[in-house]
This record gives C-alpha cells, structure tokens and sequence, in this order.
C-alpha cells in the first residue's frame, strides 16, 4: 500500500513537473528555429529529421527549419555559415576543432546550460566542451576506438585477446607466422595513422604526456616520443601491417578483414556497421581494448565526440538552448544512439545503452576502464596546422620507418613555428 | 558704318550636334567595355590585388588579420635566416616536372592527329574514340588511373609484373613515382585535345604546297618537317597555350588520385595553396595567398610569353 502510494505520488509530481515544464516551453518558444547539421549519411540524416520534427512538434509555436549539409562539405562550410545571418543550432566537433570558432566569437557561451540539473549527467565530455574554463556547446554522441578483431581466425590459431605488448607481440608473431597480417590500415588520409599513434603514445607515456605534446609543450625530437615510435617500429619491422597500405582509404582497406587475410583493425566503432555489411556474423566479430605497454600508465581512450552548439548570433537563443537541453537529456539520447539508430554512445550517463555487445563493451570500457583520460582523436586534440603536417609524418613513418629522424625535425620545425 | 554686303552666308550652317555626336568614334568602344571592364576589375583585378595583400597578413579567414610583412614569403622562399618550406620546394618541383611532361602531349596529339588524317570508312568514329578521354571529366580519368595502378590487383601492377618490374607501394603508393603516374594519367585527355587541335589544323593545310613538295622529291619525315608542320604553326602555338594552363592547372587529378600523398610528394603549388587555405585542416590565408602569389607570377611569365608573342604575329600580319 505504502509502496503504491509512493510511487503514484511520484507519478503524479512527474507528470506535474512534465506538463508545467512543457507548458512553460509552449508559452515562451515561437517563431524559427534554424538548425545546420552535418548528419548527412542516411542513419544519422534519419535522427536528426526524427528530432527536429518532433522539437517542431512539442512546441506548436515554434517552427524548426532543418537543413541537412553533406558531412565533408561542412567541415568547411561551416565558416561561411557562421558567418553573416547564422542559423541558430550547428553541429561541429569537440576539443580543439571548435578552437577557431570559439576564439572569434562565433560559438555562443552555454556554461549555464552546463550548471542545471540534466547536465552532471554529461560531466564524462564537459573537458572536451570547455575552452577558458567556459561551455561552448553540447556532445550528442560519441564512440568508442579500439581493436575489432576477427574471432574465428583467433580461435583457429588459439589465440586469446592480448593485454599486454608482450602478449600482442606473440599473437602478432603467431599470425604472420600463418601468413596472417595482424593489422590491415588504410593510411592514404592519413588520420587513420593518427588512431595507431595516439594509442601507442599514450599506452607509452600516459594521458598527461600525450595531451602535453598535442599543446605543443613537449618537443617532438624528445627522447620519450622516440619510445613512442620504437614500440611501433616493432609491429611496422614484423610486418603487422598490411602492405601498400598508403594507398587505400579506410573503407578500401576493409576487405583485407573481410577476407582473413588481416586479423584485425584498430578503428571507431562507426566501422561495425561496415563490418557487418561486409558479411561478417557478430560470432566472427570481437573487439579488445589496445594492450598495455607500460604497465604504470593508466588506460587512456580514444573517444571523438560530435557535438551541438548555438551559433553566437542566433535570433532564437531561447529555442536553440531548449533544444540542446532536449538533445542531451536522457530519454533523447538513449533513443538517438540505440542500435537501431546512430549505433553509438549516449553521452548522459542517465541513458541506456543499445542492444548491442560493441555499444556495451564499449560503455564498459569508457566508463570504469579508461582511468587514464579520453582523448578526442588526434586530428581533435592536436591544432589544424600541427595535425595536418604531423599525421603526414605518421604515414612517412609507417612507409619509411628509416627516416624518423628527419621526421620528427620537421615535426618539430612545425611545433615552435605553429605554438609560438 | 558697316554695311554687309549683300551676299549669303557661305558658310555651311554649323549642324546642332551634342557632345556625344562629336565623339561618338572615340566614345563608342569605351562604351562597349565598360560592362567587361567591370566585370574584369570585380572579379579579376580586385582579387589579385586582395591576394597580395592578404599574403602580408596573418589571418585564420573569420577574426581579425594580423600584419605580418613579408614573414610569409620568408618562410616560404627561404629568404633571410629561415629554411626554405619543404612543402613549397616538392610542390614546385612538381610544377616543373608537370610543366615539361605535359608537354609531350603535343608531339603525341600531332602523330596520332596525322596517322587519323586519312579518309578509311569510319574515320569519324576513330576520331571521336580517340577524342573520348578529353570528354570524360577529370574526376573520372583520376579514379579509372588509380584502380589501374592499384598494388597487387591492378592492370598497370599486372603488365609490369610479367616483365619483372615490381614498384614498391605501387604506383600512387611510392613517393618517387606517383608524380609521374599522375602526369601519364593527365596526358592521356590533354593529348586528345592537342590531336583535335592538329586535325582541325591539318584541314587547313595547303595541298598545293604539298603537290609541290612531292613534285620536289620531299616525303616522309622532311615532308613533315619542312612543310606540314610551318603550316600548322597556329595549332601549335594554341596546343601549346592550352597544355602549358593545363599543367599549371593540374589540381583535380592529384585530389582524385592521392590527395598530395604519399606524404605530400605529389603537391603541386595549386594543390598546396588549396590546402593552406581551404582544406579542412587549412585556412591560414595569408600562408595560402603568399603561394598564390608565387604561382601567379609563374603564370604570368607565361602570360606575358603568349601575349608578346600574338602581338608579334598581329604586327606581322598587318
């Protein structure tokens, strides 16, 4: 009795606080909403016509105006957008790529968005959204990186998921010995390169000294950065690697994994979908976290996370705030990221996972096994400049491994000339 | 007192004609260009001039542009303490090699413009087959080269196997060979341009000089040499023109073929101020504007070229 009381109560003060809250929103929330977003290929294009129609629904005042720009195009397109008559909402990236736009006033503040009750649930991804101590915008969603791997060829060979570089060594060792590459990669635009070197500098150095090098306060001829680069001649002097590969995109690098004749490719969960179109049977399919290397160093996790911001000259500030509240509350981001739709990581930690063991080994992983920090992936963590100039040097390497040493001068030619 | 004789006026009655009337001659052409003209000092001129000025600045193209003199062609060209920009130096590099590869689609569009000189039956569809790459878009050539020399799989890869030639990361994949596979991929519509430009010319050949010469003895490579090619000097000098712009303009095969790489060795200036300035990891204009620069005044060597030389002819045909 005392428990249906209880609950019942609960209902009702939910429903009273749902209601007032709406009506609330109803009273104040009119004219246009203008978003740009970039979820252009088609299941994200789904999500984000799914969401603005029903914004456009909640509130009968309000119109929401949605245009869709495809992907790559608004990674430049962006600027121009922003520029005269902006829309209000914009997709964009975390970490250093919104730098630019932060910087020339182009992102509008939401550090009080970030001090209501809704928002402790997305405290994982508030250091990827701050800049000056201040929120500059909200994640939707993330993913997590790691290695899939091909479970039946392991199996085949008895080989289990390797923890440490030891044991990722022996296994590496074991399937070339069987005419099995370890790794296929596709480097021709280069940041796959970026994923392999964030993981081995990180797993070498720890968190703090990656992101001190993507700040430009290390120097790249250091001797720790060489570690870096000797454990990953080590993989590159065996042959883990797929040959040829800086002429293949990431996608072109796919059949090798389809095929067997590369047991494993370090990606973003975004590549499973590719994976499972590709033919391959979630039986056929696991995914391990990247080996330990030094064993003092913490686990630190690749995890890009895309995000919404308020363009700074919005005409409808109020409706734009509402719906980065709407975007990131737990309801909306259990629905967008379920396995059924974008197939990723809600980013409120009041969400449920989708049904899916990539998804819950991921969340696993992030959650209680990434002590060290979450890097943002280093053409994020890194500036443009340095970015660009240093994941052409990571492709050289992995071609070139003799010439590291005029590598790494160039790249340090790069880093006093772009920090300054 | 004066008295006027009584003679009329002999002077013809000065007509009443406006200001316009008066100079129409010398007004007329003006007027017809003040419209280009316009359009030319909008779209042209202006933006040269915003080019050079922007590369005296530092600017990220949304906040303020910071002066910075000539910092940027100091790194750039190496001028003062600094080195020379890798970048810059492979690029331009590149130009050249470009610059003197392109051209042998010239010699190539003339040999296979006169051995498709003849009348057989269907000469028109051999025209128009060898014509067919220059058609196609340049996006298209790019991609069908680029599965050609695929490692491993690729027909170029397949062909120089059997004769035990193996090239290291394929074609595109090795630094010291992708430049000139991207250069044979360009040459391949650029040198049936050049053929359609000799064919065109070879209509216009005097066939009474030729009777002439074969009267004289004259055939085979004198022939050519001697008669054919004086008379088709017009379609080589525009032959001439079109791949010297195309060379300069080499930017879409690279994008579609590398994208630069492998580790930026297929760069040519274009491509590098492209990616200074608009790529996605770019816009640092003013570094950008300064390549535009260089490459602007490359160009207008060869501009200044081709202009002294039709003013040239136009003297001599006056």
């Amino acid at each position: 009795m005392h428990s249906i009381l209880k609950t019942s109560f609960v209902a009702l003060i939910a429903a009273g606080v749902a209601t007032s809250a709406s009506a609330e929103a109803h009273s104040t929330l009119s004219g246009t909403l203008r978003i740009s977003s970039d979820m252009s290929n088609p299941a994200p294009r789904a999500v984000m016509e799914g969401m603005a129609a029903e914004f456009d629904e909640m509130h009968p005042d309000l119109e929401v105006e949605l245009t869709i720009v495809d992907r790559e195009a608004w990674k430049t397109q962006i600027r121009n957008a922003l520029g005269a008559n902006p829309p209000d909402v914009v997709n964009w990236y975390a970490a250093n790529r919104m730098g630019p736009y932060v910087d020339a006033g182009l992102f509008a503040d939401v550090t009080d968005l970030w001090e209501e009750e809704q928002f402790e649930g997305l405290a994982s991804t508030k250091g990827a959204m701050t800049i000056d101590d201040k929120q500059w915008g909200v994640p939707y969603t993330y993913y997590q990186w790691g290695v899939y791997y091909r479970a039946d060829i392991y199996e085949e060979l008895g080989l289990s998921e390797p923890e440490t570089w030891e044991e990722e060594l022996a296994n590496c060792q074991t399937l070339l010995d069987n005419d099995i590459k370890c790794y296929t990669i596709g480097t021709k635009f280069l940041w796959t390169a970026g994923g392999w070197f964030d993981y081995l500098n990180s797993r070498t150095h720890g968190y703090d000294f990656h992101m001190a090098l993507a700040r430009g306060e290390v120097e790249w001829t250091d001797d720790r950065v060489r570690e870096t680069f000797a454990n990953w001649r080590e993989l590159i002097d065996m042959g883990a690697f797929i040959d040829d590969h800086q002429n293949y995109s990431w996608q072109e690098a796919l059949p090798f994994f389809q095929n067997g004749e590369a047991a494993a490719y370090l990606m973003g969960n975004f590549a499973v979908a590719a994976f499972r179109e590709g033919g391959l049977t979630d039986e056929q399919l696991d995914f391990y976290q990247f080996p330990k290397i030094n064993p003092d160093v913490d686990y630190a996790e690749d995890a890009p996370t895309d995000t919404f911001h308020i363009a700074s000259g919005a005409e409808n500030m109020d409706a734009a705030r509402e719906f980065l509240r709407y975007v990131t509350s737990p309801e909306v981001q259990t629905r967008i990221n379920g396995g059924d739709a974008l197939g990723q990581l809600p980013v409120n930690a009041n969400a449920e996972i989708g049904d899916d063991k990539f998804l819950e080994q991921g969340f696993e992983m992030l959650s209680s096994n990434a002590e060290g920090g979450i890097m943002q992936f280093f053409d994020r963590d890194f500036p443009a400049e340095m970015a660009s100039v240093g994941m052409e040097g990571l492709q050289e390497f992995m071609v070139f491994p003799d010439n590291l040493d005029d590598i790494l001068n160039r790249l340090e030619d790069a880093r006093q000339r772009i920090y300054e | 007192m004066s008295v006027s004789p009584a003679v009329p006026t002999t002077h013809a009655r000065q007509p009443n004609r406006g200001w316009y009337r008066r100079n129409e001659i010398a007004l007329t052409p003006w007027l017809f260009l003040i419209l280009p003209v316009a359009f030319f000092l909008t779209y042209v001129v202006v933006p040269i001039g915003q080019s050079f000025w922007i590369s005296f600045h530092q600017w990220d193209g949304l906040g303020e542009a910071t002066w910075v003199g000539m910092d940027n062609y100091n790194r750039l060209l190496g001028l003062g303490d600094q080195n020379i920009d890798r970048k810059f130096e492979t690029s331009f590099w590149n130009n050249i090699r470009w610059l003197v590869l392109y051209l042998l689609a010239i010699p190539m569009g003339l040999f296979i413009a006169l051995f498709l000189n003849q009348t057989v039956t269907g000469i028109r569809l051999y025209k128009s087959l060898f014509f067919f790459p220059f058609v196609i878009s340049q996006v298209v050539v790019g991609l069908v080269f680029s599965w050609f020399y695929l490692p491993n799989v690729g027909l170029f890869e397949i062909i120089t196997g059997f004769f035990g030639l193996e090239i290291r990361g394929g074609v595109l994949g090795n630094p010291d060979t992708a430049t000139y596979g991207i250069i044979a991929a360009g040459l391949w519509p650029q040198t049936a341009y050049c053929m359609i430009l000799y064919l065109t010319g070879l209509n216009a050949v005097d066939s009474e000089q030729v009777e002439a010469a074969r009267l004289d003895g004259a055939k085979g490579w004198r022939m050519l040499w001697f008669v054919i090619i004086p008379q088709l000097k017009p379609a080589t000098f525009i032959a001439f023109v079109v791949t010297i712009i195309g060379a300069l303009r080499s930017f879409d095969l690279i994008s579609i073929m590398t994208n630069g790489g492998p580790f930026g060795s297929t760069r040519v200036l274009s491509f590098y101020m492209f990616e200074e300035s608009l790529s996605e990891f770019g816009f640092r204009m003013g570094y950008g504007a300064a390549i535009a620069v260089v490459l602007f005044f490359i160009m207008l060597g060869f501009i200044v070229y081709f202009l002294w030389s039709m003013w040239q002819d136009e003297k001599g045909a006056r």
